[in-house]
């Protein structure tokens, strides 16, 4: 780690003054000058065979300029990406626009391009298609079922894959066990809804063979490639840029149609092209997330201990699978141990199809439906066993030294101090005077309850050899400009998480330069030489350190090339105040600028050095890293309307070494906040027919500022020894350790009407009906 | 197709345009302003909030004809140069993230402080909820408003 005299601290953000005065540079705000505009038909049944298309009357429309079907283009196209991440994984066909078969509501089946982007939506409503409706295929339980309508015939079932996982003698485990608990949780569908829906602009300059798109990605490296596939053309004459991106949580980690068709539309009219999602478009047909059920199992002892878990998950998967939608649910499968030891674990897991929009990765992807089964469970047998939900967490949590610690499911979890993090955030809730004050307000007819979380995430993905493809690595280059300002380019892709700000801190650091001086460029794959991009909370841990590997290499060879200059050996150099100073005399010094114009001017180099100053570096990881942390939630509950008032949240994550301590504050609430929506607000409606009923911002509801609480964090700071910064990740911790303490929270509140657990969201309607019933509810614990 | 004249951040634009044109549009579109950003169809998200005469609206839900002879403010017309002291806040306060939302949250707070200078935090969380932002749990964007209205107290500057 460099000396701190920026990392570490609170720095402000070097992308603020230009969003703060509306000059971002967001897909939509690019204007090419002869822009043509891109709008999609989408289909209105979720499942149905198209018998005709005819687009005769939009062809006629003034301004129309072309007007693609899925049978014109099946063969022009290559088909959409998805991971084989199963190895039984079924893959449909997913043409970028639907071919004779829709299979959900929303899939998009022609394309139009007009003048105007007005115009385009007009000849939508001109294009006759005659659909012959399909029995719709919705709860993933019974898609599986012998008489269950199939969406895809060829394979006779909706199995769209399966996995199982165990370790150690789970029958032995639940043979000796004292007790067993037993849930059902539904873990419900839910839309990222980032606030800046998609967009993809395209442009083509025949003359250089070179394809320009714009998108709102986390991956632009990747798209790039994925885009040469799809179009069949060599990835070096795209250029992909994803400038300002205005959030993503996974949303934008994907190749869509659009991708496909704005590029091709751009190639084909040789005019610029440009879509852009409404929300309605964004709610029906960017992927969605979460959508688990899970029946979980725990054998445990009288005194607590856990002997054994045992997992058995449905997935709906929808109708199609995305790029990464059938890997997903894995990293639920290998994270549902948690944070504690047992002697055996078992995980069977079925994702199905049905007529929906596909899941795929959304804040924290897989592990928030881990953390939420193994963190209910634990809640359950805390009230079997009626003990302290903290003091059971405490008694099977993986100790200290016991790190690096190799799970049941194969892991090694680096580093980690559970009790450390637990203690801090009881002690900052005051947990004792919570449960006195609860007893009080109890007795005073009051319904309030206390419900807490404890986590480990797997984040900074990843080690190469944990994906089917390989990859996991970021890349990173430092440049020292003749003037001596510093470039950065990183293949990483933050869209707000801020890494221009950390990315320069460690590289003003580590040479000992302004940090005004340094600039960072993301997002742009004619400048950066390679990349993967932003998700799995990887920026600052991977990317990062290729940054500072970089950043060494470059102040390596300026401390060679001082060394020269001074003509003294570089072991005694040492880098003080911005000079590089000879060890044993202080007077003899260089600077960094005079080294610099020495690196440029050539004139006078060492023996075999080359002139400039630049490195590039490429980070591979070792392993993954494994944040951690212990949530706290109390709430009351309105005994009128049933609805549920967070009044208190605490916090204390570790994510190993702090960059921007504000920054790190800045993920941990957004994650929050957005636990919080899917525990208290947020979900998925389709309707019978696989209409989606939570289609606008009116239905689908997000969380407001006068809906959210003020967060009381903390941290703990466990450095791991996976990367040289010590970093661990932070961006999905959060969402990670919110949703099961709220949940919890709401469950102990209602503990006096027999209820044990509730299926999220917990809306006030849901609350209410159990206040009003009045009697014994039967969660889903033991009673079952 | 109908001619209009607006004013926006002191600039007069004259266009003809369609009658179903958006606000939103003619903003981004005719007068190439795009700190106004559209996040939805229904008015519910408040990343195209404007100051429409001095009024706080949301610019996806008017029509552009309807805005003939108004003046209006957008992000880029708050501050001449440099940034205005809630944007400074929300520098300071770290009140962003992806920066989508930004504009109309801060058109939002400068109009909640030129009502109310001092308000409390279940004030200012009332006034957002028209406004949504999916990075920051509202959290630092309710600490920049109030360090702002603490600022603006101190230097007396209410106006925007």
């Amino acid at each position: 780690m460099p000396p701190a005299k920026y990392t570490g601290r609170k720095v402000l953000r070097k992308e603020d003054p230009r969003l703060l005065t509306g000059k971002g540079q967001f897909v939509d705000d690019m204007h090419l000058p002869n822009t043509a505009h891109m709008a999609l038909l989408r289909s209105p049944h979720a499942h149905a065979i198209i018998r005709t298309l005819d687009a005769s009357r939009a062809r006629a429309l003034d301004g129309v300029l072309e007007i693609l079907t899925g049978p014109e283009i099946r063969d022009k196209l290559n088909m959409l990406p998805s991971a084989a991440a199963l190895p039984d994984l079924r893959i449909p066909d997913h043409y970028v626009l639907a071919v004779n078969r829709v299979r959900y509501s929303g899939e998009p089946v022609a394309a139009v391009v007009a003048e105007t982007p007005y115009i385009a939506r007009d000849a939508l409503d001109l294009i006759d298609v005659d659909y012959v409706p399909l029995p719709v295929v919705l709860d993933p339980e019974k898609a599986l079922e012998k008489d269950s309508p199939v969406i895809y015939e060829e394979w006779k079932s909706n199995l769209a894959g399966t996995m199982q996982l165990v370790s150690g003698d789970i029958e032995a485990a639940f043979r000796k066990a004292d007790r067993v608990v037993k849930g059902r949780l539904l873990n419900q569908r839910v839309i990222p809804v980032a606030m800046e829906p998609r967009a993809v602009q395209a442009s083509y300059q025949p003359g250089e063979k070179m394809l320009t798109v714009w998108s709102t990605t986390q991956i632009p490296h990747t798209l790039r490639s994925e885009i040469a596939r799809l179009l069949k053309i060599a990835d070096n004459r795209i250029r992909v840029l994803a400038l300002d991106v205005g959030g993503a949580f996974g949303s934008k980690l994907n190749v869509y149609p659009e991708e496909g068709l704005v590029p091709y539309l751009a190639m084909r009219l040789e005019r610029p092209v440009k879509w852009v999602e409404t929300r309605r478009e964004n709610m029906l047909a960017t992927i969605h997330g979460r959508d688990q059920i899970n029946y979980v199992e725990l054998a445990l002892t009288n005194d607590g201990r856990i002997l054994g878990l045992r997992v058995r998950v449905i997935v709906d998967v929808g109708a199609y699978l995305q790029m990464l939608t059938a890997l997903i649910p894995t990293l639920t499968a290998i994270m549902s141990p948690g944070c504690y030891k047992m002697l055996a674990f078992s995980f069977e897991m079925k994702e199905v199809f049905t007529n929906k929009m596909a899941t795929d990765a959304y804040r924290g992807a897989g592990r928030p439906e881990a953390t939420f089964l193994v963190e209910r469970a634990m809640d359950l047998a805390a009230a079997e066993l009626k003990m302290d939900p903290a003091e059971i967490r405490r008694r099977n949590f993986i100790k200290p030294a016991s790190f690096p610690y190799t799970t049941r499911t194969g892991l090694i979890y680096d580093s980690g101090n559970y009790d450390k993090a637990l203690k801090k955030a009881l002690d900052l809730a005051g947990y004792t005077q919570l449960r006195r004050k609860q007893a009080q307000l109890r007795k005073q007819g009051k319904i309030m309850g206390i419900g807490l979380a404890t986590y480990v995430e797997i984040c900074a993905m990843g080690p190469a050899r944990a994906f089917a493809a390989g990859g996991g690595w970021e890349s990173a280059a430092v440049r020292v400009e003749p003037s001596g300002k510093v470039t950065v380019l990183s293949g990483a892709s933050p869209h707000g998480q801020g890494e221009e700000t950390t990315f320069a801190q460690i590289t003003a650091d580590e040479l000992s330069v302004p940090f005004d001086d340094v600039a960072v460029i993301h997002g742009d794959t004619q400048a950066v030489p390679h990349g993967i991009g932003t998700f799995g909370s990887r920026t600052t841990a991977v990317g990062g350190t290729a940054v500072y590997m970089s950043a060494q290499k470059v102040k390596k060879k300026m401390t060679e090339l001082a060394a020269h200059l001074l003509e003294i050996n570089p072991k005694n150099v040492v880098w003080r105040d911005g000079k590089i100073v000879a060890k044993t005399n202080p007077k003899k010094f260089t600077t960094f600028q005079e080294v610099v114009r020495a690196a440029y001017s050539a004139k006078n180099l060492p023996p075999g050095m080359e002139p400039g100053l630049d490195a590039t570096s490429y980070f591979s990881p070792q392993n993954f890293t494994f944040p951690f942390g212990t949530h706290i939630c109390v709430v009351e509950i309105d005994p009128e309307t049933g609805e549920v008032a967070i009044v208190k949240y605490v916090a204390v994550d570790d994510c190993g070494r702090v960059i921007n301590p504000m920054m790190v504050e800045g993920q941990v609430h957004g994650g929050i906040a957005q636990g919080i929506g899917q525990a208290l607000y947020e979900e998925a409606v389709y309707n019978e027919d696989g209409q989606l009923l939570t289609g606008e911002l009116m239905d689908y509801v997000v969380p407001k500022a006068d809906q959210l609480p003020t967060y009381i964090l903390d941290r703990t700071e466990t450095p791991t020894t996976v990367n040289p910064l010590g970093v661990k990740g932070v961006g999905e911790a959060g969402t990670i350790g919110s949703t099961p303490a709220v949940v919890s929270a709401v469950v102990d509140a209602l503990a006096p009407y027999g209820v044990r657990n509730l299926d999220m969201p917990l809306k006030p309607e849901k609350i209410w009906r159990i206040l009003r019933a009045k009697t014994s509810h039967r969660g889903t614990g033991t009673q079952r | 197709m109908h001619r209009i004249k607006v004013t926006i951040n002191g600039k007069e634009y004259e266009q003809e345009v369609e009658p179903r044109l958006l606000l939103v549009h003619f903003i981004r579109e005719k007068a190439r302003l795009t700190g106004t950003h559209v996040g939805c169809d229904t008015g519910n998200c408040g990343a195209c909030t404007i100051l429409f005469n001095g009024k706080l609206i949301k610019s996806c839900l008017t029509l552009a004809v309807q805005a003939n002879h108004a003046q209006i403010t957008t992000i880029e017309g708050l501050a001449a140069n440099g940034l205005h002291p809630v944007q400074d806040a929300f520098l300071e306060k770290f009140g962003l993230q992806c920066g989508y939302c930004t504009p109309g949250m801060i058109l939002n707070a400068c109009y909640l402080l030129q009502s109310n200078p001092q308000p409390s935090e279940a004030e200012i969380r009332e006034a957002l909820e028209g406004n949504l932002c999916m990075c920051t749990g509202y959290q630092h964007i309710i600490d920049a408003i109030r360090y702002a209205a603490e600022r603006m107290k101190q230097s007396g500057t209410v106006q925007l």
